[in-house]
């Protein structure tokens, strides 16, 4: 675990470095596309317009001046599968990035979708017996819990302190300074698959890029696309990516599960495409112009030509009602969403105060996926789109640069980590002068 | 239907997008500032250093230019404009015109380039005869010589040269004859020259005595003699000898002390003015007083 989160650290150590810099690059490697953002900071307040509105979320220190996406290759579930394959998806959306920026980028923080997210709630306990809690105090009790055996092959990506408790009172964001006998922690862990994060890391390197910080793209696409209320009093944001579905579970501003589903867009898209016995191009082209999971009578009248190159007349004019194609798109959505809901369910998702669903993501373009989905999920749902954010172009404004936008949020104010916080005393190296310190001052 | 002349095949569009490895370095490295300014400004000045050095290598090259620079040179200054063609020369007299343009170019026209009114300003203002010159180039190509003449208030001799001395003390010329110069006073001695003012106002104060008067001589770098005819002197203080001299002419005005057998005047103790008599008279002077005492003893 202390490699991990030495890793961590450096990689806190490399945002700090690209903060210095001013230029940071988003990078967002999904299934289907490959998005790239570079970021410019200038420090807060610098794009302020003159008419008196005040910065958004934040988020007005940061100013988008590239952005480049690419259709994504050789990744699979939104893990890296292909690895020359993804090397060069990932050159290519952020040359044209840095194009557009004309600025060169050294740092980049990316997301990745895939990898078997497993989320963890984690609970400490320190007794700090009638004093005030100090920095040592909050770093001991989340090195005091209890971290379940997540196997070897794992890592953590997230660790966020969700909740302080001091005696009875609980809730506390922040309790240092505050005096009680017992202190609690509540904490949030994702794991993801260590081979995965590995892959990507690699990738990034291969491209002469330091990476700067990582993130689920679950919890990113959250951070962008539920608004502060949803965030605060209890939502799920299903991303419905390309070759996985992110579930993302938010309560009092922080992310309390995360998981995937291994089902996305490209299924969908594989799915008429064998239905159809037409190529994956086609497919997917029908599928973003035709495509709907609510059939009406409408839709038996209107035809889509198909098409087909193989010189054939009568394969080359095939048609397809678009009720037909609807048929074949409607029962992978409602798989989908159902196994969004077990999920959810598994979550415990029910108990939160609020149950809003935000669904966003590529897919969550669909046609009627909202009449569908409430069916599924539940009465309270509706289709996000992310953030605006200064500068960032009109064609990346929709709902499948969701978590690209999440992930400039998160470059520009992440929240507190396990890693962020101090290191416990007692974890220090054996000839720190630190603890020499320490234990000079508890015993005299 | 297939057709059967052989074709071209058209290449089919790039599946992949991406850029070489190579191509992606390339682009990073140019997009970094510092490299950017490097290429930008310092390979066009390597290449014109390059091209420069090489040319310049060839002697035949570096004559060829200097050639090219010195016929430009020549080419502008020797444009009409720029050509003197007369000279004017204002103020002094003919003797002092002849070492003057003795100093200035003989040959016109010159090329206004080529004359150094600084030096020859120097030159012609380190003749004895000139104050002051002014030196210029002045409408129509006319060299524009203007002269201030040092004018001479008093004849310094020095042994057997008499000097022309102006009111500064300097030296203007040389004369063979007291008789060229009678107008100018006399002065003599060493120091003389550097105390003209009061030479001249000793002179102006000689008023009745200025006939008789030859010159002065500076005593000991001091004091002022003054020589009148008949051998006679008036020994001047150092200080105020104006008034002193005013006392003489009133005494002389008075008692016609000068045209007395008086050789000497002293002033120099301005509480006990002394007369100093020739030997003759001073003899008789003395004999007349034994025998005024003789013939009153007598009586």
């Amino acid at each position: 675990m202390g490699d991990l989160y030495d890793s961590q650290r450096a990689m806190r150590q490399m945002r700090k470095a690209a903060m210095q810099r001013g230029v940071v690059a988003i990078l967002d490697v999904g299934t289907s596309k490959i998005a790239c953002l570079v970021l410019r900071f200038d420090g807060p307040e610098q794009f302020r317009s003159s008419d008196g509105i005040g910065s958004l979320a934040g988020q007005s220190q940061f100013r988008v001046i590239g952005a480049a996406t690419t259709r994504s290759r050789g990744v699979r579930f939104g893990e890296v599968d292909a690895m020359q394959e993804t090397e060069r998806a990932i050159r290519t959306a952020v040359q044209a990035a840095q194009k557009m920026a004309n600025v060169r980028v050294d740092h980049v923080i990316a997301c990745l979708s895939g990898a078997r997210p497993r989320s963890y709630g984690l609970d400490g306990t320190l007794d700090v017996s009638g004093g005030t809690v100090t920095e040592q105090d909050i770093s001991q009790v989340m090195a005091s819990c209890d971290v379940p055996d997540y196997g070897a092959d794992r890592e953590v990506l997230h660790a966020q302190p969700v909740n302080f408790a001091l005696d009875h009172r609980s809730g506390l964001a922040d309790p240092r300074g505050q005096i009680g006998n017992v202190l609690k922690t509540d904490m949030h862990m994702l794991t993801v698959d260590a081979h995965a994060i590995e892959n990507i890391f690699y990738c990034i390197k291969r491209c002469d890029l330091e990476l700067a910080g990582l993130a689920s793209s679950a919890y990113v696409s959250g951070m962008s696309s539920l608004v502060e209320d949803e965030q605060e009093l209890g939502a799920a944001c299903i991303d419905l990516g390309g070759g996985s579905t992110g579930i993302s579970v938010f309560m009092k501003k922080h992310m309390i599960y995360a998981d995937s589903v291994r089902m996305g867009g490209e299924h969908v898209t594989s799915d008429i495409s064998m239905g159809l016995q037409i190529p994956a191009n086609t497919a997917e082209r029908i599928k973003t112009f035709y495509g709907g999971v609510m059939a009406t009578g409408m839709d038996d009248r209107e035809m889509i030509e198909i098409g087909g190159d193989t010189g054939d007349w009568e394969h080359d004019r095939r048609t397809v009602s678009r009720a037909e194609l609807i048929g074949i798109m409607r029962p992978r959505v409602e798989e989908i969403l159902e196994e969004v809901r077990e999920r959810l369910d598994a979550s415990g998702f029910e108990h939160l105060p609020s149950q809003q669903i935000v669904l966003t993501g590529g897919g969550s373009q669909i046609p009627g996926l909202d009449g569908l989905a409430s069916k599924i999920l539940g009465q309270q749902v509706r289709l996000g789109r992310p953030l605006r954010v200064q500068g960032l172009p009109q064609a990346a404004i929709g709902p499948a640069f969701s978590s690209a936008v999440g992930l400039t949020l998160f470059a520009a104010n992440p929240q507190d980590e396990w890693w962020d916080f101090e290191i416990p005393a007692d974890r220090y190296p054996a000839k720190s002068l630190k603890r020499a310190v320490k234990w000079f001052k508890d015993n005299w | 239907m297939r057709s059967l002349i052989r074709r071209t095949v058209v290449d089919a569009p790039r599946r992949d997008p991406a850029p070489s490895r190579l191509d992606y370095r390339y682009q990073r490295l140019m997009l970094t500032p510092g490299f950017r300014a490097s290429v930008r400004i310092g390979v066009p000045i390597v290449l014109i250093l390059t091209i420069a050095g090489s040319w310049f290598s060839q002697p035949e090259n570096r004559a060829e230019l200097a050639a090219t620079i010195e016929e430009t040179k020549q080419d502008f200054q020797q444009r009409p404009q720029f050509m003197v063609q007369t000279m004017n020369l204002s103020g002094g007299d003919l003797e002092i015109a002849a070492q003057v343009s003795a100093l200035l170019p003989r040959e016109f026209p010159v090329s206004s380039f080529d004359l150094d009114l600084e030096k020859i300003r120097a030159d012609i203002e380190a003749l004895d005869p000139i104050k002051s010159a002014s030196v210029r180039v002045g409408q129509g190509g006319a060299l524009e010589v203007a002269l201030t003449p040092r004018v001479p208030v008093a004849l310094w001799r020095d042994g057997a040269t008499l000097r022309l001395i102006d009111a500064d003390g300097v030296q203007s010329g040389q004369i063979t004859a007291r008789a060229d110069r009678l107008d100018l006073p006399l002065i003599a001695g060493d120091g003389a020259e550097d105390n003209i003012d009061e030479a001249l106002n000793l002179f102006a104060a000689a008023g009745p005595l200025i006939d008789r008067v030859r010159g002065l001589v500076r005593m000991g770098e001091r004091r002022w003699d003054m020589v009148l005819d008949r051998d006679q002197r008036i020994l001047l203080p150092s200080e105020g000898a104006v008034a002193a001299l005013d006392r003489v002419i009133a005494l002389n005005d008075a008692q016609d002390m000068l045209n007395r057998d008086v050789a000497v005047v002293d002033m120099r103790n301005a509480h006990r003015p002394t007369l100093r008599m020739n030997e003759e008279a001073a003899t008789a002077l003395r004999r007349v007083n034994t025998t005024t005492i003789e013939d009153r003893a007598d009586n």
